[in-house]
């Protein structure tokens, strides 16, 4: 016998009181129709002016929101990776060899890209996850690092001068100026994905349990969570998208090589983006690649900061984890404790 | 009968200290088990060979007939021991509902996410927490962290819990309510094994009691026998209570 049985009081209590906690499915709830919103804005807004300095804008934008809202997933279970960039560029080789060497489609060439990224991050993850804290850090980068050396001297993808495309492979998109829109348009449906996913976990039990993960790996082992599994299944969801975004990107890049791929910068600033929206929400993480973004565009664009750019992030990044850990979302909640329900 | 959990032969050894030796215990439906022994004699590591924090040097662990030694304690959770720790571990940003939601969806009940409420408010209600679902865990009193230990454990709805000295740190009131919390979660038909210093408190709680000392096993009985035992009087008074702990004794 168990307390299910017994105590009819409190299960009478608690079926009176129709559940704040119980919660309508996904499609029914607000935040779904707001990603799908914001999927819609970015999607459209360039498109509708035609203007293409938006569009690219908003292109590189969208990319980072994917970045930074994956690697939110496994900053919710306490893991900070920052090897991230990783995926991104493996997801961008794979997707770039198979449309140029293979000549698959690009859809199918980005989808393989993640599914192949993902598998990989799933074997990897069993590994390096049995290391915590700072030592797991080291451990991202360590994987970055050597996926880069070992792309460097793989020759059938070009080794250090990787891989260009060439114009014909636009054709199948309309030519390469109809291409970039086409390609603008499955980058904008990554981010929304992102989002989608980002949401879906963290309303799940499977986010809860890295939640628990992420506050006391042990406790929540104890009660149950099968920590090893979890982990290496928020490493892999981490990696899908990245990959697939890669793939997109460097797709409309024309060009993939290994510096840029594995660029290392590109992690530091996901943690960046996602620390300056808050950590462990959707919105923060979107609203601060966003911003991020936006604020780098001008900086680059800003001769007296053009050269900068890296040391305004490293500021900011402590400003951050001095003054606001909680990042903009964190200030939003303490201020409007409303808006904790509308924007998780 | 079976026992409901059998620890058959148990060592386990930490370097140069033999932690556990040759341990054997046997918790039955319903009842409660106290594990008491001076300070360093085993207890919590036999709570961690039990749980699958530790796997046993040797010997056997049974669950419900079922072998469960050196399986990992998520995979234990789930078979229906739930444990409070002696050192609390709330997850401290999450709330009291979310500690306990994690108890009820990850553990022996294993419920989704959408039908966890009700284990999770049986459970609150239980201990006394079910004014205090939406607080951070972080932010609750020494006691209410224990009684947050024990609320999340329950949410699970185990077959037998795990007591890790829920009771230390609590003041004489909190002593007496805690009692009768435990009381009544035994009264739901969950067997408990308890680990407790509080000598006055265990002796009225316990159906039986096992006396550890050096990792083995000195005594086990009623808690009358046990409490008269000249080996186990021995084995106490030569070994010094700490201050706090004797004063809890005298009131």
């Amino acid at each position: 016998m168990t307390v299910q049985e017994l105590s009819p009081s409190v299960a009478e209590v608690a079926a009176q009181q129709p559940a704040e906690h119980r919660r309508a499915p996904l499609w029914r709830r607000p935040f779904m129709w707001l990603i799908v919103l914001v999927g819609l804005a970015f999607a459209l807004l360039p498109a509708w002016s035609d203007n293409v300095q938006l569009r690219e804008s908003l292109s590189l934008a969208a990319v980072y929101i994917t970045l930074a809202s994956s690697l939110n997933i496994m900053l919710g279970c306490g893991y900070v990776n920052f090897g991230n960039i990783v995926f991104f560029g493996l997801g961008g080789y794979i997707c770039v060899y198979l449309v140029s060497e293979r000549l698959w489609p690009l859809a199918a060439a980005a989808l393989a890209a993640g599914v192949a990224v993902s598998l990989l991050a799933l074997i990897f993850g069993m590994g390096i996850l049995r290391l915590r804290g700072a030592f797991f850090a080291l451990a991202t980068i360590g994987v970055n690092e050597a996926v880069k050396a070992f792309v460097s001297n793989f020759e059938p993808w070009g080794g250090a001068t990787g891989i260009y495309l060439s114009l014909d492979v636009y054709d199948p998109l309309g030519g390469p100026s109809q291409a970039l829109w086409n390609v603008y348009f499955l980058i904008v449906a990554v981010m929304t994905a992102s989002l989608f996913l980002s949401y879906a976990i963290k309303s799940s039990k499977f986010g809860l349990g890295l939640l628990a993960i992420g506050e006391n790996e042990d406790a929540a082992a104890v009660l149950g969570v099968h920590t090893p599994r979890y982990k290496a299944l928020a490493y892999s969801a981490s990696a899908l998208l990245p990959a697939i975004v890669g793939g997109l990107f460097f797709f409309k890049s024309g060009i993939i090589e290994p510096a840029g791929a594995f660029d290392l910068t590109g992690s530091i600033e996901a943690i960046v983006m996602v620390m300056l929206g808050g950590l462990g929400t959707v919105t923060g993480a979107a609203l601060g690649a966003f911003l991020y973004e936006e604020l780098r565009g001008v900086l680059l664009t800003t001769e007296a900061f053009s050269h900068f750019q890296l040391v305004i992030a490293g500021v900011l990044l402590l400003a951050i984890v001095l003054f606001a850990p909680g990042g903009l979302m964190g200030f939003i909640y303490r201020r409007w404790p409303r808006m904790r329900r509308l924007l998780e | 009968m079976t026992a409901l959990l059998e620890v058959a032969g148990v060592s386990k050894r930490f370097g140069g200290v033999q932690a556990v030796r040759g341990l054997n215990l046997a918790v039955h439906d319903g009842e409660i088990l106290g594990l008491i022994g001076p300070n360093g004699a085993g207890k919590s590591t036999v709570f961690n060979l039990i749980n699958g924090v530790y796997p046993p040097d040797r010997g056997r662990i049974a669950f419900k007939g079922e072998d469960i030694t050196g399986k990992p304690p998520y995979r234990i959770a789930r078979h229906g021991i739930a444990r409070a720790h002696q050192i609390v571990q709330p997850l401290a940003n999450m709330t009291v509902l979310e500690n306990c939601t994690v108890g009820a969806c990850f553990g022996r009940a294993n419920l989704p996410l959408a039908r966890a409420q009700d284990a999770v408010r049986e459970a609150a209600e239980i201990v006394g927490l079910a004014d205090r679902l939406d607080q951070p865990a972080g932010q609750l009193t020494t006691a209410g962290k224990k009684r947050l230990e024990l609320a999340r454990a329950l949410s699970a709805r185990p077959e037998l819990l795990l007591l890790d000295e829920v009771l230390a740190g609590l003041n004489p009131t909190e002593i007496e309510r805690m009692i009768a919390v435990i009381r009544r979660i035994r009264d739901r038909g969950i067997a408990i094994l308890i680990i407790e210093h509080v000598m006055r408190a265990i002796m009225r709680l316990s159906d039986r009691i096992v006396v550890l000392n050096l990792g083995g096993k000195l005594a086990e009985g009623t808690p009358r026998s046990v409490a008269n035992n000249p080996e186990v009087i021995a084995a106490y008074l030569g070994a010094p209570e700490p201050a706090g702990q004797s004063a809890d004794v005298s009131k």
